[in-house]
């Protein structure tokens, strides 16, 4: 029954964001705000992820491939196909579920518990298209471009790897790069990416936007909205592959 | 002039308010009292809309509150200002940006038109030179004043305050208490006081509504609580004998046995 129930509140709120802004200047300016804190906020922590997981998988993936049959240069085409199919899109996502959502369901929660919230309705203002709107516009605007970010990161640190363990060479590493190189891969990780990031921004916003209570609400709120960001990510990875690829 | 009629409010079983009516008019303090539990802030919030009653009318100048569109009811939103318990300023904003944010959100002013409204309201609620600070660095009478500025900023019909006194000094309080009905009788505000601080209801309550367990126990204005033979409104106003004291000696100033010289102004200095 709970779960039924809180669908319907979410279908509600969702459906509470589209209703004429009372100042689109304002609305711009929190949507901008929601870029720099979403995009801006987490790149750091994206950059470094995504250089170790190329450098892993380069590592790791030429420690498998022990046939002299095989060119070195195919630990290049495997690395760059599990960084753009997987762990670009999902593995960095899953990190921003934390980063983010948990970000997002506290600064609600606190707005909520702190009568913030109240305060913007008894403006005038629909504190659902004003508060929640942006942020889940800015995560689909700045999600995707992170996930291509850290695509392109991964493929540098696997390169980067690949030369300083003597595994192989740049040119052979860029060599295996375009070798079946298929653009489609690069557009399921978007579609990826959307989808991902829809879950990323408005996941938490549900849990942080109706928590009642205090600060352990609050806390309890954006660990709740973290792991069942985490979930549906994962959830969504699966039926995407299964349906898309 | 706002009217209350009949509103019924109640979650699952338990009955918060039961057919309270009441008139809050212009240019007065207008204060709800009672114990915790009584009811008073839910009352609050359904005169703001935050909660639907269940049964019941506000009028808001005859304009139904509670049976009009989101549209119309946004309308008269923007006639409203409350000051929350916990002054609700928002965080990552200084002290000017909280007060400009109505004026940004509902007005297309240019900047300076703005910072000097901004300025007006923060002098006339005595808070100069705090404009670049942040809620964070603002003690809690200065957040009631800054919650206060930005309340009235848009020059509101309505004044709702909850609890303007809950975690402030004697002193504070009467300044945030002198601040609020000067304001109101200068803006001709309609005031709505949710409190239940006796100093409060003694000193600006021009008309007071007392709520016990969901009714309304008694009404009248601060000259006739004194009068009043309810027990239940006593037991809850005298509950000290110092108050009993202080009831006897307002007693004998309102009959003129003894002068009234007390001034507000003197005892804030």
């Amino acid at each position: 029954m709970t779960l039924i129930r809180d669908i319907g509140r979410f279908l509600l709120m969702l459906k509470g964001m589209f209703s004429r802004p009372e100042n689109g200047k304002m609305y711009w300016k929190e949507f901008m705000h929601q870029c720099s804190e979403i995009g801006i906020g987490a790149l750091g922590i994206v950059a470094i992820i995504s250089v170790f997981i190329g450098a892993v998988s380069t590592i790791q993936t030429a420690y498998q491939l022990v046939s002299p049959l095989i060119p070195p240069s195919t630990i290049a085409q495997i690395v760059r196909d599990t960084v753009i199919l997987e762990f670009a899109p999902t593995l960095v996502c899953i990190v921003l579920a934390g980063v983010t959502g948990s970000r997002i369901a506290s600064e609600l929660g606190n707005m909520r518990v702190s009568e913030q919230i109240d305060a913007l309705e008894i403006m005038g203002i629909n504190t659902k298209a004003y508060l929640i709107m942006p942020k889940i516009a800015a995560a689909l605007l700045m999600i995707p471009l992170l996930v291509v970010i850290a695509m392109v990161l991964g493929i540098w640190g696997g390169r980067l790897a690949g030369s300083m363990a003597g595994i192989l060479s740049h040119d052979t590493y860029d060599k295996g790069l375009l070798e079946g190189f298929q653009a489609y891969n690069v557009i399921f990780a978007l579609i990826k990416s959307y989808v991902f990031a829809f879950i990323i921004a408005s996941i938490p916003t549900f849990y942080g936007y109706y928590v009642t209570g205090g600060a352990l609400e609050i806390g309890r709120a954006s660990t709740k909205a973290v792991v069942v960001s985490c979930i549906l990510v994962l959830f969504a990875d699966y039926v995407l592959s299964a349906l898309l690829l | 002039m706002i009217e209350v009629k009949n509103i019924k409010k109640s979650f699952g079983d338990r009955i918060v308010i039961d057919d309270i009516s009441a008139t809050m008019k212009p240019g007065q303090c207008n204060l709800i009292i009672g114990a915790s539990g009584s009811g008073k802030t839910v009352l609050m919030k359904c005169m703001v809309g935050l909660f639907f009653p269940d049964s019941g009318e506000i009028l808001y100048q005859d304009r139904d509150f509670v049976n009009m569109n989101n549209e119309d009811r946004k309308e008269i939103r923007k006639e409203i200002g409350m000051l929350f318990q916990g002054s609700a300023l928002f965080d990552s904003q200084t002290v000017e940006q909280n007060v400009m944010f109505p004026l940004d959100m509902f007005t297309k002013d240019n900047y300076a038109t703005k910072l000097k409204r901004v300025n007006e309201v923060l002098a006339r609620v005595n808070l100069v030179d705090a404009n670049k600070k942040f809620p964070s660095e603002l003690s809690g009478g200065m957040k009631k004043r800054v919650a206060l500025a930005r309340a009235v900023v848009l020059n509101p019909k309505y004044l709702f305050c909850d609890e303007p006194n809950s975690g402030l000094d004697p002193l504070t309080s009467l300044v945030i208490d002198k601040l609020i009905q000067e304001i109101t009788v200068e803006f001709n505000i309609t005031t709505v006081i949710n409190t239940h601080d006796m100093n409060s209801v003694m000193e600006i309550g021009n008309y007071i509504v007392y709520m016990h367990k969901g009714h309304k126990e008694w009404e009248g204005s601060n000259k006739e609580i004194i009068f009043s033979k309810n027990q239940r409104l006593n037991d809850f106003i005298f509950a000290s004998e110092f108050l009993k004291d202080a009831k006897e000696m307002r007693m004998l100033e309102e009959t003129g046995k003894i002068p009234n010289d007390r001034n507000m102004d003197d005892m804030m200095k």
